[in-house]
């Protein structure tokens, strides 16, 4: 039998289960041996980290991935989902954060799309539009089914394709942090419709990072850690704490560098007074000093990224005052922080940090173009002894600087994203979870180079959802929440606890306290 | 309330319509022009020469039909220039004046563009090379054949051959009677057939359209295939109209059609604009022909007008969007 505690449901037939799933990718282990049910009419939440596993169970479930070694059973058959559609075929839909609608189709053309209603030759337009009228309306949605898609609110975009998963007889929902880019109304509204489903019987699977949200709807809730289930519980055994410690609490197994002396930490480097920006950023302010390495922490969206944009001259600054080296600056585009010394190592490395069929030698000369050249001309030479300095100091693998990145492992791509900021001789890094996707052997050399660079006098802002790395890197960490920093904590005596208290808003303590309720 | 927030209202209410029916902002742009041209150029509005400006539509639009199915698929046929200089002389050169060869040449022809097309599609699609180095090459390729065998006009239609160019019911050209009858054809295609439907949602998005269930590269291939009947329906027109082929014919066509189809509101992009879109988009640059022959503007800054007038309306569209 299954390792889970007494549940209230026990004796129901589960309708999803997944029993003893392993997946396992280079280096990393992202599921071990999880095993995970769900009966009718149940709001099962699942809860854990970045980097637990959530993501990767997501894609078995879809039949992205095939897992490597358990097994699938959906109403009691053993299941294998081997192309994308097999899971609709067995009543799963699947909700993701990115919506799958036609932008510039209609609401009705959008949930009816390849099954299309027929009178003869001809799409029976009317009949499609009275349907999805008639399947709003069940759900207690208002919204024209001949409105376009484009025309819709985030929130209504979701309705629609709640409602394209119920017209595909979808009994078994997965959604996945469905309330990330709405606002508080609509998540209310959000789970309202959650739990009307529920009555109609559909089973949903709630992954969130909100645990208010989890306590409002869910019946169990099973937590992941390290791609293993560390508990499966009926909601009303478990308290928020319980939830927090479940999440976090491990021991540490990663080797981090030694932190800064505090002789080796200078003057600031980076200020914030006040800065806001839209709904976002709101009244941000901190202080970064040269040497010192600080640690972002927050959920995702809390406006850590964004504040990262803000830095870089990409997003654009509402009010408040950012001194660079104790000069106000305000970017308009990354060339002007770039040329003030700014670098940014993006969390999308595939997309924003690296040009990947182009060679290591040309992504790595990109941003610093301007300090060889002469007249328009670029000095190859130079350019050639710069590649190989880097290559050689960051301990670059690979087959030689005409190598395209694309063939790079995760550890040295990133390598040479670090590599194409340190030839602009930069002195504010901000490093937007720097050790995504890269193997455990990678990260610890990651890391050393990160230290290497402030103790060399660089000042670094590593935004990073994994606390670990919170925890073992930083010489202080802030926490944001909703787009204000709410809690800052020295890296030394700071805990997971409570980085994940102040990150969902439990309590509050340190220099900015804000009030402790969500909101 | 004031009469201004009620005008204002009204406006936004017109936006909107706009933005979920853009054809309708091209029918704005068209009427504007007629008016326009009406009050402005003289001799426009004569019957005599609207009648000739929607017979010289008649050609453009039947190849642009043909590519408004590719482009709504999110993909374009650069083909359909030399594949029309192909088939007209076909048409010329098997009909060689005979009568009864008229509807076999016909059939032939149409064969021969959607075999064309399909051709375009399974390397679309199958070889996935990129619709416009797929339809560049194959433009090629029918340009050279058709050059190493001919150079000037060959063949000839017989008389009778010529009642699709020339005759008229009434006051109206049985050319202009055809072209509707293909666009309303092709509406309903695109409109209210599954075939249509599932073009759109491939040109949209193929990754959305493939996981509802849309066989999106047998979609897009018929699409193709229909662009080369476009192409066909045009050839013959033309070897109507001018009593033979001539390989150089065609020439034009491919980018003329792909400006119309953009004229007409549907962005490279796929999954949007339509038939009556397309249409407006061939009368638009018809007018513009008309008003710059009667006003006798160069050859070259009509041209440069061309142009210009194209990135416009293009940059109008875009700006709408991003609103």
């Amino acid at each position: 039998m299954l390792p889970q505690p007494e549940t209230l449901t026990a004796q129901q037939t589960p309708i999803l289960e997944m029993r003893g799933i392993t997946k396992h990718f280079p280096g990393v282990i992202a599921l071990q041996d999880v095993s995970f049910d769900c009966v009718p009419g149940e709001v099962h939440a699942l809860v854990g980290e970045n980097g637990a596993g959530k993501s990767t169970l997501m894609k078995i479930l879809s039949g992205a991935y095939r897992p490597d070694a358990g097994e699938l059973v959906v109403r009691q058959r053993p299941v294998v989902f081997d192309h994308p559609q097999a899971a609709q075929q067995h009543g799963i839909s699947i909700i993701y954060q990115e919506f799958n609608l036609l932008p510039y189709r209609s609401v009705a053309h959008n949930i009816f799309l390849g099954r299309e209603p027929m009178r003869g030759q001809m799409v029976d337009e009317r009949r499609m539009v009275q349907d999805t009228a008639a399947l709003l309306e069940e759900l207690s949605v208002k919204i024209n089914p001949t409105a376009l898609v484009s025309n819709l609110r985030v929130a209504q975009q979701q309705e629609v394709e709640i409602a394209k998963a119920l017209s595909l007889n979808a009994d078994i929902l997965i959604m996945d942090e469905p309330t990330a880019a709405l606002s508080l109304h609509e998540v209310d509204s959000l789970l309202e419709l959650v739990l009307r489903l529920k009555r109609r019987g559909v089973t949903i699977v709630y992954i969130s990072h909100r645990l208010d949200e989890i306590f409002r709807i869910a019946d169990r809730v099973t937590v992941l850690k390290d791609g293993r289930v560390v508990t499966t519980a009926p909601i009303a055994e478990v308290t928020r704490d319980d939830l927090v410690h479940l999440m976090v609490g491990r021991e540490f197994d990663t080797y981090f560098p030694p932190r800064a002396r505090p002789e080796d930490i200078k003057g600031p480097i980076l200020e914030l007074r006040g800065v806001s920006s839209g709904s976002s950023l709101k009244n941000v302010s901190l202080t970064l000093r040269r040497g010192e390495i600080v640690g972002l922490a927050g959920l995702e969206g809390s406006g850590r990224t964004f504040l990262a944009r803000v830095l870089f001259g990409v997003e654009r600054l509402d009010s408040g005052t950012i001194l660079l080296d104790g000069q106000p600056v305000r970017f308009r585009n990354p060339q002007q922080a770039i040329a003030a010394g700014v670098g940014f190592i993006s969390d999308d490395r595939k997309a924003e940090g690296l040009v990947l069929p182009l060679s290591v030698r040309w992504n790595m000369a990109l941003p610093s173009l301007n300090r060889r050249q002469k007249m328009g001309y670029i000095q190859r030479s130079a350019e050639r002894s710069m590649v190989q300095m880097l290559s050689e100091s960051l301990d670059l693998r690979a087959a030689g600087a005409d190598q395209e990145v694309q063939y790079l492992s995760g550890g040295n791509q990133q390598k040479v994203v670090l590599a194409k900021w340190l030839a602009t001789q930069a002195c504010l890094l901000i490093f937007d979870e720097p050790t995504r996707g890269i193997d455990v052997g990678a990260k610890a050399g990651i890391h050393q180079l990160m230290r290497r660079l402030a103790s060399q006098g660089v000042g670094i802002l590593m935004i990073s959802s994994e606390l670990p790395e919170v925890l073992g890197m930083s010489d202080r960490i802030l926490v944001m929440r909703q787009g204000s920093v709410v809690a800052e904590f020295p890296g030394e005596t700071a805990t997971e606890d409570m980085i994940m208290k102040a990150a969902t808003g439990l309590t509050t303590n340190g220099a900015n306290g804000a009030e402790g309720a969500e909101v | 309330m004031s009469a201004i927030a009620q005008t204002q209202r009204r406006a936004g209410a017109f936006l909107n319509v706009l933005q979920t029916n853009p054809t309708l902002g091209v029918y704005a742009v068209l009427v504007i022009m007629l008016v326009a041209c009406a009050l402005f150029v003289p001799g426009f509005a004569s019957s005599d020469n609207l009648i000739n400006i929607l017979q010289r539509s008649v050609a453009l639009s039947l190849v642009s039909f043909g590519q408004t199915f590719a482009v709504v698929g999110g993909s374009l046929d650069l083909s359909v220039g030399n594949a029309i200089s192909a088939m007209a002389v076909m048409t010329s050169l098997v009909m060689a004046g005979r009568v009864e060869m008229m509807i076999p040449t016909v059939i032939l022809v149409i064969a021969v563009g959607m075999f064309i097309g399909l051709l375009n599609g399974l390397i679309v699609t199958r070889l996935r090379v990129n619709p416009f180095i797929a339809t560049l090459g194959m433009s090629l390729f029918i340009q050279g054949v058709l050059f190493s065998g001919f150079d000037n006009f060959a063949g000839s239609v017989p008389r009778e051959f010529e009642f699709l160019g020339y005759s008229t019911v009434g006051p109206i050209p049985v050319g202009v009677i055809f072209m509707l009858l293909v666009a309303l054809g092709a509406y309903f295609l695109l409109r209210h057939t599954r075939f249509g439907y599932h073009l759109y949602g491939t040109g949209g998005s193929a990754e959305v359209a493939r996981l509802s269930g849309v066989r999106t590269g047998r979609v897009l291939i018929i699409a193709h295939v229909l662009t080369g009947l476009g192409a066909a329906l045009t050839a013959i027109f033309i070897a109507s109209r001018l009593r033979a082929g001539a390989p150089w014919v065609g020439q034009g066509f491919e980018l003329e059609s792909i400006s119309a189809v953009v004229v007409g509101g549907a962005p490279l992009s796929g999954g949007r604009g339509g038939i009556w879109g397309t249409l407006a988009g061939v009368l638009i640059l018809s007018i513009l022909s008309n008003i710059f022959n009667i006003l006798n503007v160069g050859a070259f800054a009509q041209d440069v007008l061309r142009g210009a007038i194209l990135i416009a309306v293009v940059a109008f569209y875009t700006a709408r969007i991003r609103r």
